[in-house]
């Protein structure tokens, strides 16, 4: 028999249920996360006028790059700020 | 496996010591006179002068006993050890045998010889079967049925070619190539942010197949690429075709016996291949960065399996790369790149430096789109022959660099969309500007390749070179 030693960090990742979709958009925030790829910003900017025209409250919010993970205050102002994200993931 | 040794007089020996050897007559007489526990480590028929000798060449009491040299003598008293010598000294054996008139006819002393039970893969095996291994990685066991390179495969530990097996006996050789802490943190692995310790970087690298001397380059790469200027993250996530690039600098290169000449960016050199691996591998096993995961690539590049080599310092006029950047000449480093591929620049006729230099421009200026500008940073291979034609006109790198920053802007009204018929570019009119091609410090020269072929080579970079994506970060390789 063979005896190999592990060579990942044996850390099973945490499966995190998703929270589940609201019926509709009343009473909550809507948070818009411009990542900082290339167009995004326009992209977000006329989003968040189709949810105003709607009467829907937002926030913006913007990465200072799309390079790296965003970072932990912004990501918590988030979290304390509104109740669902759209954010927009490519060019 | 020997009996643990009981009171009185022990003696550890080997045949194929000469000062053993010598020993012979006097074990036969400390036999007759005292009684003795002779015990051979590695031929059980040695000594012949002692009939009840013990057969250790299993090493177990050896080990136990923290023999360094054969011979050695203890005397034990109430299972503890009270007196001990080694090698042979007359007067040194007679006081732990407590009697006197030993070895009439030999020489005062001699000195003894390694014991066996310390010699490199005996020391590993008898440290795993006591269990004094210290490694904390989990044991994973491979049934005798199957097949350990298809077990591995199928736990996901592979880049797509066979590994090394990660036993602990070669892990517990490869942590011989580093003085560091098995257990000391190097980093947080991204994207998972697990913690590399030593330990699991030194198995991804026995899998990845460097040898011990290899382990500090691997060590520095690992830091290199964890430092936050080189945003390893978004180097693994990136849709674009990069992964990190090792250059290595200083008296490691020649020390471990890198390639830095003939082919240094090719297949054939175990150091340059199994360092940038292990590299990868410490991505994929302890940050769990895979393709068609959280490595987003859209075609990735062959330097995803490996991508290191060592830089030629000895034959450039130039000072090396590593210098450059703040090292010591002659200190051992890595610098990482975040790049792909390798563009060839073919420039056979140009014998002045600024004939060269536009050859080189025109071809940096194509790296991704003629309309990129300014784009991501680039590594150029200068190869001996062109590096010569500076070299004869009396050319530091600074001035290269210069003549290059120069040479490959490009007119704005070049880079606009539709110009030359390219949907691709810039919508904002910029007619009238040169426009830079490349950062302040987005060029980087390193000399290396055989000495015939008037070629070189580009390395291009990532589209978010720079303090917003990625910058080359340089490490010392410390042992």
């Amino acid at each position: 028999m063979t005896v190999l030693l592990d060579p990942t960090s044996e850390q099973s990742p945490t499966l995190r249920p998703r929270l589940p979709r609201p019926d509709n958009l009343d009473g909550l925030t809507i948070g818009i996360l411009d990542i900082a790829k290339a167009r995004g910003d326009v992209f977000l900017k006329r989003l968040g006028e189709r949810l105003g025209e709607r009467g829907i409250a937002f926030k913006h919010y913007a990465k200072p790059t799309n390079t790296r993970p965003a970072p932990l205050p912004l990501q918590q102002q988030i979290a304390t700020e509104v109740n669902l994200v759209i954010e927009g993931l490519s060019d | 496996m020997s009996e643990a040794p009981g009171d009185g007089l022990i003696a550890v020996v080997k045949r194929d010591c000469p000062t053993c050897e010598l020993t012979v007559p006097v074990l036969g007489d400390l036999a007759q006179r005292l009684g003795v526990q002779v015990y051979t480590q590695d031929d059980p028929g040695f000594p012949e002068t002692v009939s009840d000798r013990i057969d250790d060449t299993a090493l177990d009491v050896s080990h136990r006993l923290k023999i360094e040299v054969v011979p050695t003598l203890i005397r034990m008293a109430g299972g503890q050890e009270i007196d001990r010598t080694y090698g042979w000294d007359r007067s040194e054996w007679e006081r732990v045998a407590r009697v006197t008139g030993l070895g009439a006819g030999l020489p005062e002393s001699r000195p003894g010889c390694g014991a066996k039970n310390i010699e490199p893969g005996d020391i590993e095996r008898l440290k795993i079967r006591f269990n004094e291994t210290g490694l904390k990685s989990r044991r994973i066991e491979i049934g005798e049925g199957e097949d350990d390179q298809e077990a591995m495969h199928e736990r996901g530990w592979s880049d797509g070619l066979p590994l090394v097996p990660p036993t602990e006996e070669r892990v517990l050789k490869m942590l011989d190539g580093t003085s560091r802490d098995p257990q000391e943190v190097v980093g947080l692995i991204p994207p998972t942010l697990a913690p590399a310790t030593v330990e699991k970087i030194a198995v991804n690298a026995v899998m990845a197949g460097c040898k011990p001397e290899y382990m500090p380059v691997v060590l520095a790469a690992v830091e290199a690429v964890l430092d936050e200027a080189f945003a390893m993250h978004g180097v693994l996530a990136t849709t674009m075709f990069v992964g990190p690039v090792v250059v290595v600098n200083g008296a490691v290169r020649r020390r471990i016996g890198m390639n830095s000449r003939g082919n240094a960016l090719g297949q054939g050199n175990r150091a340059n291949g199994a360092i940038g691996r292990a590299l990868q591998l410490v991505i994929r096993n302890i940050g769990g960065g895979r393709p068609q995961e959280v490595d987003r690539a859209t075609l990735g590049n062959p330097g995803k399996w490996t991508y290191c080599f060592a830089e030629d310092e000895e034959g450039s006029c130039w000072e090396p790369l590593s210098v450059e950047r703040g090292m010591q000449p002659g200190q051992s480093a890595v610098t990482v790149f975040a790049g792909f591929g390798l563009q060839g620049v073919v420039d056979q006729k140009s014998r002045e430096p600024e004939s060269l230099c536009r050859s080189f421009a025109e071809a940096l200026k194509v790296m991704f789109n003629v309309k990129s500008a300014p784009s991501a940073d680039a590594l150029i291979v200068m190869s001996p022959e062109h590096e010569r034609t500076f070299r004869n006109a009396g050319w530091s790198k600074a001035r290269v660099y210069e003549e290059l920053y120069k040479l490959s802007k490009i007119p704005g009204e070049e880079l606009v969309i539709g110009a030359k018929g390219i949907a691709e570019g810039s919508p904002n009119p910029r007619a009238g500007v040169m426009v830079d091609k490349f950062r302040p410090g987005g060029l980087m020269i390193v000399r290396a390749g055989g000495g015939a072929g008037m070629f070189s080579g580009i390395i291009g970079g990532w589209s978010s070179s720079g303090p917003r994506g990625s910058t080359p970060v340089t490490k010392e390789v410390r042992n």
